[in-house]
């Protein structure tokens, strides 16, 4: 016994020392929200975690979150390039000028903005492949509804959500072909009352399974409420809505922060425009509701092996737009570049995107 | 649209309606002592806050709903004893009290972001609620709905036809003359200005227990701001106090569920509706001066000091 405390206290001290002898690598965060938002934040966070407990004591991270975007972020960047960070994620799409200018004045520091356009040879781009999350939600939602009318609150018509509710509408399609798709913009990212209003606007539409694509789990509550159903956004939504709730579609940065930080350390990091999906583990369908019938169920996971392995790429050809004009020849897939640019809905949305 | 669906959005305008109701109904009372409080978004979310602590804690809801009644009438206070016994402007004292609120609410509900509460379950009224129609939109909602029905009664009679509202309005209309006759000006506006708080409280607990279960930062997104404006819409009238709180929360609705129907008018357009039917009374009340009698509490927003009498 004492022999034993006394191996584990020269080998505590010796971690001690070594640890001090090596200066951790040092690597921040700046988030938009609270990580306590239980959505897009929150995950950032999980995965700055994740990354710090696979280095083990290697690397030091620092977060600062409910960063305003604009100015402030500026400020925000900079006092973390003084603190000794050598990389620095950015993580809402707001943040991007600023990472823009910081990337200017700190040429040795290695920036990486989430869902951004802009690159420079310090700063890089990652973005999730939200669209294959999507595509799967169809698939469970058209399966699911009774009143074959899906339910789908966005948050702004930018390209990204619009690439969201056209790979919704073609996984519902593909399994449903009376399948409706209603869209209600709730004009903001977070609001838990007007997303309640919006989910009961669809539902009073006759929607009887909600997708969102603003963060707040508040319209998972209102379908619970009124015996509907609902799939739960970037984080495991599950516990707001046991009985509503179908899946999550969880973002999971962690291996993209990993593999980043070790290609800086490792000297071989290069700017580029990252997309990451459920091939490289960065989506993850979490807590799949037990309670859902098995051909369902089977679907889901057909669906998610097809995409996973890439024989299943939702944006490939022949798509036309809801005018009646082809934007995906046949044969082709969209590249990430053109994922990028998606600004029309598919045949068979009877919608206009507000302009 | 047919008229069950009709009955639905009625149903939902009423829900999202209610907050703003309390808010109102508290602020009315407040403003016709003659005391302008526009602390109301910060006291709202302090209730909301610690509505949801308390009953998240307690797993007792109506506790919730107490704690946060308690904690608009100490906001309430805090600004009462700033505007009343040291003289502070009320217009800047309010801003400061939303400020306030909106920060300490944020720091004290951090722990709390993410929890799950059951929350209020609907009770639909027994023989009432099988009425057509009328029974769907008025009488399947919540016991905090229920409430807010009872309260605006209630209020509508104490203002109007009850000693305490005709010295509720003296104060307002004319502290001196008040004073003059007896009346505890200072005391009458304290009282209001708890009343408003208890209410507002009371608006903060039903967003976060009822209409959305759950604890976020900010979550009544400047609804405190649009109950004040409620109450300048409806020239301090409570029966049109009631009517506006539901013709906003409509319109709240509306743009929302007109893009279902594949509208392609700018739903920014319309949700600005309340805001602009605001102006737009304003602008009648206040070019007519017949109507004059309409317009606020003669004294509203300035400070009545017993010891210097004019």
């Amino acid at each position: 016994m004492k022999l034993k405390s006394l191996l584990l206290g020269v080998g505590l001290m010796l971690g001690v020392t070594m640890a001090q002898a090596e200066e951790p690598f040092k690597v921040g965060f700046v988030y938009v929200g609270p990580v306590g938002d239980l959505g897009w934040s929150y995950e950032h966070d999980q995965g700055r975690k994740e990354m710090e407990k696979y280095f083990k004591g290697k690397v030091k991270t620092t977060y600062v979150e409910n960063v305003a975007e604009g100015a402030d972020a500026e400020r925000v960047i900079t006092q973390l390039v003084k603190a000794g960070n050598k990389v620095i994620f950015t993580t809402s799409f707001g943040f991007m000028n600023a990472t823009v200018k910081a990337a200017k004045r700190f040429p040795n520091v290695v920036f990486e903005h989430a869902t951004g356009y802009k690159r420079a040879k310090n700063l890089g781009t990652y973005v999730l492949r939200t669209y294959e999350g999507r595509y799967i939600s169809g698939v469970a939602a058209g399966l699911l509804t009774k009143t074959n009318t899906i339910g789908y609150i966005g948050a702004f018509p930018i390209p990204e959500v619009i690439r969201d509710i056209d790979a919704t509408y073609m996984g519902a399609k593909s399994v449903n072909p009376n399948i409706k798709l209603k869209i209600v913009w709730a004009n903001t990212w977070y609001d838990p009352g007007k997303e309640t209003d919006a989910a009961n606007a669809l539902m009073d539409q006759g929607a009887d399974v909600l997708i969102q694509h603003t963060d707040s789990p508040a319209p998972l509550i209102a379908a619970q409420k009124r015996g509907a159903r609902a799939i739960g956004q970037a984080s495991d939504q599950s516990k707001f809505a046991p009985q509503a709730h179908i899946f999550s579609v969880r973002d999971h940065w962690a291996p993209y922060y990993i593999k980043t930080v070790q290609q800086v350390m490792d000297g071989t990091w290069k700017s580029q425009d990252f997309w990451g999906g459920f091939h490289d583990n960065m989506l993850q369908l979490a807590s799949i509701n037990p309670n859902l019938p098995k051909d369902v169920r089977a679907k889901i996971d057909e669906t998610l092996a097809a995409i996973k392995s890439g024989k299943l790429k939702p944006f490939t050809g022949p798509i036309k737009d809801n005018t009646g004009k082809i934007v995906v020849p046949a044969g082709h897939s969209l590249t990430d570049q053109e994922l990028a640019r998606v600004n029309w809905y598919v045949q068979g949305i009877t919608d206009k995107i507000p302009q | 649209m047919d008229a069950d669906f009709i009955a639905q959005i009625l149903f939902s305008a009423i829900k999202t309606g209610t907050p703003l109701l309390f808010i109102a109904l508290g602020e009315v009372i407040c403003e016709k002592s003659g005391v302008l409080n526009l602390g109301q978004e910060g006291m709202m979310l302090m209730g909301a806050v610690v509505g949801f602590l308390a009953a998240y804690s307690t797993g007792n809801m109506a506790f919730g709903v107490l704690a946060a009644m308690a904690m608009g009438c100490v906001m309430s206070l805090i600004f009462g004893v700033l505007v009343l016994h040291l003289g502070a402007n009320q217009v800047a004292t309010g801003l400061a009290l939303t400020i306030f609120g909106t920060g300490l609410s944020a720091f004290v509900g951090s722990d709390f972001v993410g929890k799950t509460i059951q929350g209020f379950n609907p009770i639909p009224i027994p023989y009432l609620s099988s009425i057509p129609y009328l029974g769907k939109i008025l009488f399947e909602h919540d016991l905090l709905v229920y409430l807010s029905f009872i309260m605006t009664v209630l209020i509508m009679y104490v203002a109007n036809k009850t000693r305490l509202g005709l010295t509720l309005k003296a104060v307002g209309e004319n502290p001196n003359a008040a004073n003059a006759i007896g009346i505890k000006v200072l005391r009458v506006r304290y009282l209001a200005i708890m009343f408003g708080g208890a209410m507002t409280g009371i608006a903060g607990a039903y967003m976060s227990l009822v209409y959305t279960p759950m604890w976020a930062e900010n979550m009544t997104a400047g609804r405190g701001w649009i109950a004040l404006a409620l109450v300048v819409f409806a020239s301090w009238r409570v029966g049109r106090i009631m009517l506006g709180a539901y013709l906003f929360g409509l319109a709240s609705i509306m743009h929302l569920v007109l893009q279902g129907f594949g509208w392609t008018i700018s739903t920014n357009l319309l949700a600005m509706l309340p805001y602009v039917a605001t102006v737009f009374v304003m602008v009648i009340i206040s070019a007519d001066k017949f109507k004059e009698k309409l317009l606020a509490p003669r004294s509203l927003g300035k400070p009545f000091d017993p010891r210097h009498m004019a």
